[in-house]
């Protein structure tokens, strides 16, 4: 906004343009160092800040920075949830359906060694290693909002790099109309992976253009760190458009069929839960309104919940892919 | 002192209704100190469900208990625990209503036709009602306790209906191991009472040595 008027307000700077607590802290140590002649070093270091996530660090994990995102839509200006919300209420359900029991069984998740399988119709299937999957890409910081189809919504700066870099380096056929993902299933490790809530393994599916849009992130990490175990580690699908449970977690394989995927909640409740799943505030889900939500740590008891936007918000950039499809069809 | 004369004990009633009333205190605790976890809204709702589920429970476990125990006593605590269904019930329906409607009643009213979980809780939040309202000495009288009774029947469908409503709301997420739970017991207490309907009415076989005694 060029010209600023009192009814502006505060004017908010994009959180790239903040400078990070650590930084402002350390600035007379920067001045000795200037004085002591390693500037040179620090300067680099200095001028590297900008490529940094922003993010403060919540101390528990082991640190994966995420450079800046160029993808329009990838860091949203709300307000980031709580790590300790983040990542303690979650829906995982090997781990348990109550949203406190994820954080406190899934220490028992080993996510060393890992390897996700990337098979069917494409050119070149693969089996990546962890080690070689986080290098595929440049990791990236995405701060998206997360709307769960339960009614309540977070802000997560996740870290990861488009799906797409992955799908591109396996070359998929002609014929590969969908990409299915599936989840570890590993009875010793998930107390509740044989409970008959849902079929196991948990299976997520996107249509191919969904699966190439660059939104569609492919996770690693969240605040700055390796992801937690409950929150899908060591690597899981982030799609910020669709209802949380499209994200698959704890990825073990990549699938392109040309057939639309028999996702877990599709099969479990068809008419409750549809392959597609886009965020969409007019179509509710028979048991709850989907047209507002609750923003978890921020929304106060008797606060009004918040309207749900189209898409999650991200219509500008993916509502094109659904033109012309009747999306209380297809919900 | 004996267990049958605690139960008589002039602070036996006092110390119930405060014990009723220790998870709310704990629920408004939890709230004003902001330890409910991340969504406080969903805990609140889900508690005060929780609670209504579980004096529905207790107060249907005091005629059985009386019976079988033989302890008449037992008969004193049923209509403080009876109204403390509802007290809880109604804490569920306004949690519900503020927390997760802003209290919107045009919005509520289309929940409860569009929803058949919601419609579920509600009709037996609504049936609960006439039952609250005369529980008192004055209005058992009015009635005559022949109709008072036929009325206080309908607590077996509001039951029905509680359940009902429980299973809906966790059938989204096919988790259905804490409806087994009260299905179990309340099945139990009201399969307890059809069995012994049936006996009196002679369409069962009483037991052995009490169809002697009662024959005589």
């Amino acid at each position: 906004m060029l010209i600023k008027t009192r009814s502006d307000g505060f004017i908010h700077p994009a959180s790239s343009e903040i400078t990070s607590q650590r930084v402002y802290e350390g600035r007379r140590d920067m001045l000795k160092l200037m004085a002591t002649g390693v500037a040179g070093a620090a300067m680099a270091s200095w001028a590297l800040r900008d490529a940094r996530a922003q993010t403060q660090r919540p101390g528990k994990l082991a640190a994966l920075a995420g450079a800046k995102s160029g993808v329009a839509g990838a860091v949203v200006m709300d307000k980031l949830t709580d790590y300790k919300d983040a990542s303690g209420y979650n829906n995982f359900y090997e781990f348990g359906t109550d949203k406190s029991d994820p954080a406190r069984n899934a220490h028992t998740l080993k996510t060393t060694p890992w390897t996700v399988e990337v098979e069917g119709l494409v050119k070149k299937p693969a089996k990546y290693a962890l080690e070689d999957l986080l290098k595929l890409s440049t990791q990236e910081e995405r701060i998206y909002r997360l709307r769960c189809v339960e009614g309540w919504s977070m802000v997560i700066p996740w870290v990861g790099y488009s799906l797409s870099e992955l799908i591109k380096k396996v070359e998929p056929l002609g014929s590969a109309k969908y990409v299915e993902f599936v989840t570890l299933a590993d009875p010793k490790t998930m107390p509740h992976v044989g409970s008959r809530v849902l079929d196991w393994p948990y299976v997520e599916g996107l249509r191919m253009d969904e699966a190439m849009h660059p939104l569609a992130l492919l996770g690693f990490g969240m605040y700055g760190e390796v992801l937690p175990n409950q929150n899908g580690a060591p690597v899981r699908l982030v799609v910020p458009w669709k209802y949380g449970f499209k994200s698959a977690k704890s990825l073990v394989k990549v699938r392109f069929t040309d057939k639309e995927p028999r996702t877990a909640w599709n099969k479990a409740a068809p008419n409750e839960y549809g392959f597609y799943s886009n965020v969409n505030p007019d179509v509710d889900h028979p048991r709850w309104s989907q047209a507002s939500e609750r923003r978890i740590g921020e929304d106060g008891l008797f606060a009004k919940k918040r309207k749900t936007l189209m898409f999650n918000g991200y219509e500008a950039q993916v509502g094109q892919m659904y033109a012309g499809m009747d999306l209380r069809k297809f919900y | 002192m004996s267990p049958a004369k605690a139960l008589l004990h002039p602070a036996a009633k006092p110390l119930l209704f405060v014990a009723a009333l220790v998870p709310f205190a704990w629920l408004m605790y939890g709230a004003a100190t902001d330890n409910l976890g991340a969504n406080p809204a969903e805990y609140l709702i889900r508690a005060t469900g929780d609670w209504t589920l579980r004096f529905l429970c207790l107060t249907l476990a005091v005629t059985p208990l009386r019976v079988i125990t033989g302890t008449p006593t037992l008969a004193r605590f049923r209509r403080m625990l009876g109204l403390f269904v509802y007290f809880y019930v109604v804490l569920h329906l306004l949690s519900y209503s503020w927390f997760d409607m802003g209290l919107e009643f045009n919005d509520i009213a289309r929940d409860i036709a569009k929803r058949p979980f919601i419609l579920a809780g509600f009709s037996g939040f609504v049936l609960l009602t006439p039952l609250a309202a005369t529980s008192f000495n004055r209005a058992i009288k009015a009635l005559g306790a022949q109709r008072w009774q036929a009325l206080h029947k309908l607590v077996y469908g509001i039951a029905g209906l509680a359940l009902l409503h429980f299973f809906w709301m966790r059938a989204g997420k096919n988790d259905f191991a804490e409806v087994v739970v009260y299905a179990s017991i309340l099945g139990g207490l009201l399969g307890w009472r059809l069995l012994r309907h049936l006996k009196k009415k002679g369409w069962l076989p009483l037991p052995v040595g009490r169809g002697q005694l009662s024959r005589q």
